[in-house]
């Protein structure tokens, strides 16, 4: 028989006894109940508890079986751990028959059971911090017993070429050696970060001052959801977006100025970038300039401050931990960012100054080495998870600054909502 | 020395000058902001609605003996170039199909071929003279026109821009967001509920909520490499299907709705658990029968949105190899697909000029869809949003 057929039969095996599981155990319920007896749950519930102590225990057994067989790489026939999960399956319904007493918990046993459910949800998000974490490095770690880790973080040569050659034993045959020297990499992820920064964070600062400290409340109420579509709008739309219509206009004004700018410059995925991070900034800022406390402002402008004044001088400041938090966690978007560069940055690593040149991310080599035909095994498949780690390891950095940072804000002003 | 009251008030109408200024700096970047979205927006548009029509030309068909072979004999030779080589293909087959047709003539619209359709939409194109100067004449005739581009909403992807479409990206999205909110919604939920309902306030539960925090700003393209490495490389999901690329996403949209799920629970006044504890539930009724019936709209409306967060999510995608060539329409959870975000990827690729409208075309599907879904969710906020 297909397993998939097998996989089918078990679970209308299973729900079948759980149905019995349910209907006996409400039966004896409701017959001890006739009794006279008074029973510490309801009959439904001494019901669910038994389809629950035939259910659970199977599953976790099957479950168990799949894992030593993937874990351990144990072959345990199907037919055999699915049999196996049915006994367990009958075992725990005539227990769970036996448990329908007048003197058992039946309600506070099911909660007891739905609580380890609800933790183990919770942990799944635990678990994939560490999957991500654990993939990574292991691929990584894989990658520097080829590479040196030194080469790696110093080199300013990025250029896996023959490294498909001395995975498949042939090495010797490479014209040059594969060199994976990630500076220039680091060098553009930066440049078109600064890019984006340069363009987000002054337009996002200014909106966010302005709908917080001058606009009308109907203005308001009509700008933040608007800036939010921009945030809403897909990175791969954007990418087509900087690539079809941004580069040219850039490559148009450096013409004009007598430059000479390529259609991958660096300058297009920067700016565009910047466009989409610009409501991370404004709504962030937004919300920590509103939780500024009204006092502040009331008590510079009784001192014959400006309005202008007063937010320069007292309410930007009292709201800087906010803001730089807000700036991390939009550098920490920017650097991770995937489709804009790869659709409209270059593929070549280039450690230039010069952000009218074409220079490749961080990210885009990821891409590109994981969509090629190469053998997982190869260098250059792997080092994209060499520089998962750092991307990761720099992300993560950002990320728990800016907490804390927006943390001290809040112990400052004990204010809840952010 | 002493100011005269002449530079105190230049020097006050100086500072009032300076604070009128940055209210109109601040408006103007504002401003700025809503310019860069309606740019956006009508250069989308100005690309991207042309693709909704497409050239078509009227053709006499002679079901011939060699058309059995060669479906363009069923033309005349100057018809035959002008008419999509998909359509050319399909002539043997529908001859196969239907024996009756041979020795009959007829005279139908059928698709024109790209270059056609670019030309007549006042792109560059690679027809000759000599043919502009026939589709002109054709088109004064009526025989050639734009119309409503069918082809696009019902075909899958094609190495020939006139016969691209949009369905199999759309059936793949469907698919991926299916296996995405199968998974993500009720583990979302219920970590939510643990940890606003049961968790008592240690450290574990700490950990928790800082990680979950973190998750929502790790860069989507990590969550590829794990999809790669774990449940490719690991547990052995097929590639490029729908299953590990909803999977993928699920782990992506999580912390969005767990975020979500919690505020709305928190949003639920504690007298409604007061009360119901005081009646004597216990905390998984209260929960159940009380709070999350409440929070529902709250939560409905987080997931929406996360929903939509993952619908153009296209980065993990890639990694996990869900930019394949998908010409038909399949609906398998374990067979290779791909979704619009990564359509519209793979033709932006695509060198040829009329695919730039096809990737524009696609961009303003998924918009679309994505706006809808926002506006549910607002629509759904404003109309159960209760005030305690």
């Amino acid at each position: 028989m297909q397993n998939d057929q097998l996989l089918a039969l078990f679970s209308g095996v299973l729900l079948a006894l759980g149905l019995v599981a349910f209907f006996m155990g409400r039966a004896k319920a409701a017959r001890v109940r006739a009794d006279g007896v008074a029973m510490h749950a309801q009959p439904d519930q001494y019901a669910w508890f038994t389809v629950l102590s035939t259910a659970g225990p199977a599953l976790l057994v099957s479950a168990l079986g799949a894992f030593v067989m993937l874990l351990l790489g144990a072959s345990i026939p199907l037919p055999y751990l699915l049999a196996a999960s049915l006994i367990v399956a009958a075992g725990g319904l005539t227990v769970g028959i036996a448990q329908v007493r007048p003197d058992f918990h039946a309600r506070k046993a099911i909660e007891r059971v739905i609580r380890w459910v609800l933790v183990a949800a919770a942990l799944i998000s635990i678990f994939t911090t560490f999957g991500i974490l654990f993939s990574i490095v292991f691929e990584a770690l894989r990658f520097f017993q080829m590479h040196s880790f030194w080469d790696f973080v110093t080199g300013t040569v990025w250029n896996p070429g023959a490294s498909f050659l001395a995975a498949a034993g042939r090495a010797e045959e490479g014209a040059s050696a594969a060199q994976f020297g990630s500076v220039p990499l680091f060098a553009g992820t930066f440049m078109i970060t600064a890019i984006a920064m340069l363009v987000a964070i002054p337009i996002g600062l200014l909106a966010a001052i302005y709908m917080s400290e001058f606009a009308p409340q109907r203005v308001r109420t009509l700008a933040k959801p608007t800036l939010e579509v921009l945030a809403g709008i897909p990175t791969v739309v954007y990418g087509f977006f900087a690539a079809i219509t941004v580069a040219p206009i850039i490559v148009g004004v450096a013409g004009f100025f007598g430059l000479d700018a390529s259609f991958n410059n660096a300058v297009a995925p920067g700016v565009v970038m910047g466009i989409m991070i610009i409501p991370f900034i404004s709504s962030l800022s937004d919300d920590v300039i509103n939780s500024v406390p009204d006092s502040m402002r009331q008590g510079s402008l009784a001192l014959g401050m400006t309005h202008g004044e007063t937010i320069r001088d007292v309410v930007i400041p009292a709201a800087l931990p906010g803001i730089i938090s807000a700036s991390l966690l939009a550098v920490s978007r920017a650097l991770g960012e995937t489709m804009i560069v790869v659709m409209a940055a270059g593929m070549r690593p280039n450690l230039t100054a010069n952000p009218l040149e074409d220079m490749t991310t961080v990210t885009v080599r990821i891409v590109a080495a994981l969509t090629g035909d190469l053998e997982f095994e190869s260098a250059e498949t792997l080092s994209a998870f060499a520089l998962g780690l750092v991307l990761f390891a720099v992300t993560l950095t950002l990320n728990l600054v800016s907490v804390l940072m927006i943390r001290r804000f809040r112990e400052k002003y004990r204010v809840n909502n952010l | 020395m002493s100011q005269t009251f002449d530079d105190i008030s230049a020097q006050l109408r100086r500072r009032h000058r300076r604070s009128a200024r940055l209210k109109w700096i601040s408006m103007g970047a504002l401003g700025l902001a809503g310019l860069f979205l309606v740019l956006f927006f009508a250069d989308m548009l100005s690309k991207g609605l042309p693709a909704f029509q497409q050239a078509y030309v009227q053709v006499e068909l002679e079901y011939n003996e060699d058309a059995q072979r060669m479906g363009r004999e069923a033309m005349e030779p100057e018809d035959a170039k002008i008419v999509s080589r998909s359509f050319e293909r399909l002539i043997p087959g529908m001859l196969r199909d239907d024996p009756d047709l041979l020795g009959t003539t007829e005279t139908r619209w059928v698709l024109a071929n790209g270059e056609v359709d670019q030309y007549l939409k006042g792109h560059r194109s690679k027809l000759s003279e000599t043919e502009r100067q026939a589709v002109d004449e054709k088109v004064e005739n009526g025989q050639v026109a734009l119309k409503f581009n069918t082809t696009f909403f019902s075909q899958g992807d094609s190495k020939m821009p006139e016969r691209a479409g949009i369905m199999a990206a759309a059936v793949g999205t469907v698919m991926t967001m299916l296996v995405t909110l199968a998974i993500a919604f009720p583990i979302g939920v219920m970590t939510a509920v643990y940890l606003e309902e049961f968790a008592p306030d240690n450290r574990l539960t700490q950990i928790i909520e800082i990680n979950i925090n973190n998750l929502a700003a790790i860069p989507s393209i990590l969550f590829g490499l794990l999809g790669l490495a774990i449940f490719i490389n690991f547990f052995g999901v097929p590639r490029s299907s729908p299953l590990v690329g909803g999977m993928t996403l699920a782990l992506m949209t999580l912390p969005v709705i767990i975020i979500a799920t919690r505020t709305a629970l928190r949003s639920v006044p504690d007298s409604i658990r007061h009360a119901a504890f005081g009646v004597g539930c216990s905390r998984w009724q209260v929960v159940r029968d009380h709070v999350l019936p409440l929070a529902m709209p709250g939560i409905m409306t987080g997931s929406i949105i996360g929903l939509a967060q993952a619908m153009g999510e296209t980065a993990p995608l890639i990694i996990v190899g869900m930019v394949a060539f998908i010409p038909d329409v399949s609906a398998s959870f374990t067979q290779a697909a791909t979704v619009l975000p990564a359509q519209v990827f793979t033709w932006a690729g695509e060198p040829e000029q009329a695919f730039v409208e096809k990737t524009a075309g696609g961009i303003l599907v998924l918009l679309a869809i994505l706006i809808f879904l926002n506006a549910t969710a607002v629509i759904l906020r404003k109309k159960f949003e209760r005030r305690w």
